[in-house]
């Protein structure tokens, strides 16, 4: 790592250059059913990520082969729009698109109860329509609040936050070019009532102290986060039911 | 049930928000108990009841129960049975002996083929959620025209109201028939002026069936059809 060592990603005071302090978050706006087709949708934005999240199901497992006798699949569609980066992206599945989907699906799977919905399916598409760095994670927020929003059983909501190193310095939310030019990155699916993890993944190296630093900045963004989340979902209901919570 | 409600108790809940101390109370539906705890595990409204706590969600799947009369649409066909879709998480099957037809073996298309519509009652979900439909009962059959249509599953009690007042009044009003199926699909056949109106109504359950003035604006609907 390090590889990128005379980008400076610290300020002289101390901030990021985009004016952030260490362990601060980008901005996050949330807006819980927003697609009326779909039995569930959220959009979230993150910074400059934008992402929408519809929810359909759950519904008959097809074809057969794919049915689970004891609880329901999660299908998740992750895919990243070809105009929500600066190149272009050529539409449609590639490798790190399926792998994203398989590790949201799993993520979902543990706060879904898949279970009592044995032999079907719950499709989750979440596309990206701007990506600034971290759009597992939006995806992942996304897909929790259109999951809830779509009337699906689930123990907890579940929030999609990284945290990361650049210039041996432990920061939270990575922006593009610290994702790009940092040393390390840890995005996390975290239970926010629990504290329970579903999700981690890490690219580069952090030392135990690191990532002890990292987990509690990801923690703590998941609160706030979740309390984004839960007003929005509270705000669409609120708002459908005259206004009155 | 559903839709607006009064009173300073109700409380919106959002899935693993803890709802009380589980200590004395039975976790009922839409809830789980975690601990000390009973949380959510949907989005709804808070309802306790002899000691039952459960959330009345504001939006949720299809779950059929014996009994429901419900509207499939056929999915596939096999020589002696029907696979039909019931708007929920798990397939309905009609076998042939259930069916209201004197049938051939291999001449099931014949009677009722793929995207066909039928009025059906489940006649038994066992544990693993397998639903067996019947179309022997009273005014159970194919539906050949009119129209079909969904509305959600909590706001079908707004759209029947108290003993099925409000749905009388539009059927009286409309001069359709109309069938308001256990599954949120509701079927409407009459003429085109009748159905127009209906579909007014469906539009407005669809869009404010949550909404304290639902009624209002379905009086207002009303009125203006009758004085039209």
């Amino acid at each position: 790592m390090g590889g990128y060592g005379d980008v400076k990603l610290l300020r002289e005071d101390g901030l990021r250059l985009d004016g952030r302090k260490v362990d601060e978050m980008r901005e996050v706006e949330i807006e819980a059913g927003i697609l009326p087709a779909a039995d569930g949708s959220a959009w979230v934005k993150h910074g400059l990520n934008v992402a929408v999240c519809a929810v359909y199901g759950p519904m008959e497992a097809h074809p057969r082969k794919i049915q689970r006798q004891d609880r329901a699949v999660i299908d998740v569609r992750y895919n990243m729009a070809p105009f929500s980066t600066s190149d272009r992206i050529r539409p449609g599945f590639n490798r790190r698109s399926r792998e994203i989907s398989k590790v949201t699906a799993e993520a979902l799977e543990s706060v879904v109860l898949v279970e009592r919905y044995p032999r079907s399916k719950i499709r989750v598409e979440i596309e990206i329509l701007a990506a600034e760095a971290g759009t597992r994670c939006v995806g992942i927020t996304a897909a929790a609040v259109a999951l809830a929003d779509a009337g699906i059983p689930m123990r907890d909501l579940i929030v999609g936050v990284a945290s990361g190193k650049i210039e041996d310095t432990v920061v939270l939310d990575l922006d593009k070019a610290e994702d790009n030019y940092g040393q390390a990155d840890l995005p996390m699916g975290i239970l926010p009532t629990t504290g329970e993890i579903a999700f981690l993944q890490m690219d580069g190296d952090l030392s135990v102290e690191e990532y002890n630093t990292c987990m509690d900045y990801n923690l703590k963004a998941a609160r706030e986060i979740h309390v984004l989340m839960v007003d929005a979902l509270k705000r669409r209901y609120a708002e459908k039911n005259g206004g009155e919570a | 049930m559903s839709g607006a409600k009064e009173g300073a108790e109700l409380r919106l809940v959002t899935p693993g928000e803890a709802i009380g101390a589980s200590t004395g109370v039975r976790a009922g539906t839409g809830t789980l108990i975690m601990g000390d705890n009973i949380i959510a595990t949907r989005v709804g409204w808070i309802r306790e009841n002899n000691g039952v706590t459960s959330v009345d969600p504001i939006h949720a799947a299809y779950m059929p129960r014996s009994g429901d009369l419900v509207i499939g649409v056929v999915e596939s066909v096999r020589n002696n049975l029907w696979f039909a879709d019931v708007n929920g998480p798990f397939n309905g099957l009609l076998p042939m002996s259930l069916a209201p037809w004197k049938v051939e073996f291999g001449a099931a298309r014949q009677q009722m083929d793929i995207g066909d519509v039928m009025l059906a009652r489940v006649q038994e979900v066992d544990e693993a959620h397998n639903i067996v439909l019947t179309m022997k009962g009273v005014g159970l059959r194919r539906l050949k025209e009119g129209i079909m249509s969904e509305i959600s599953m909590n706001h079908i009690s707004r759209l029947r109201g108290e003993g099925d007042s409000t749905l009388r009044t539009l059927k009286e009003v409309s001069d359709c028939r109309v069938i308001v199926a256990e599954n949120g699909r509701v079927w409407v056949d009459g003429d085109a002026d009748g159905i127009t109106f209906m579909r007014a109504v469906l539009d407005l359950v669809r869009n404010e069936g949550h909404k304290a003035t639902f009624n209002a604006s379905l009086e207002a609907l009303i009125d203006n059809r009758r004085n039209a």
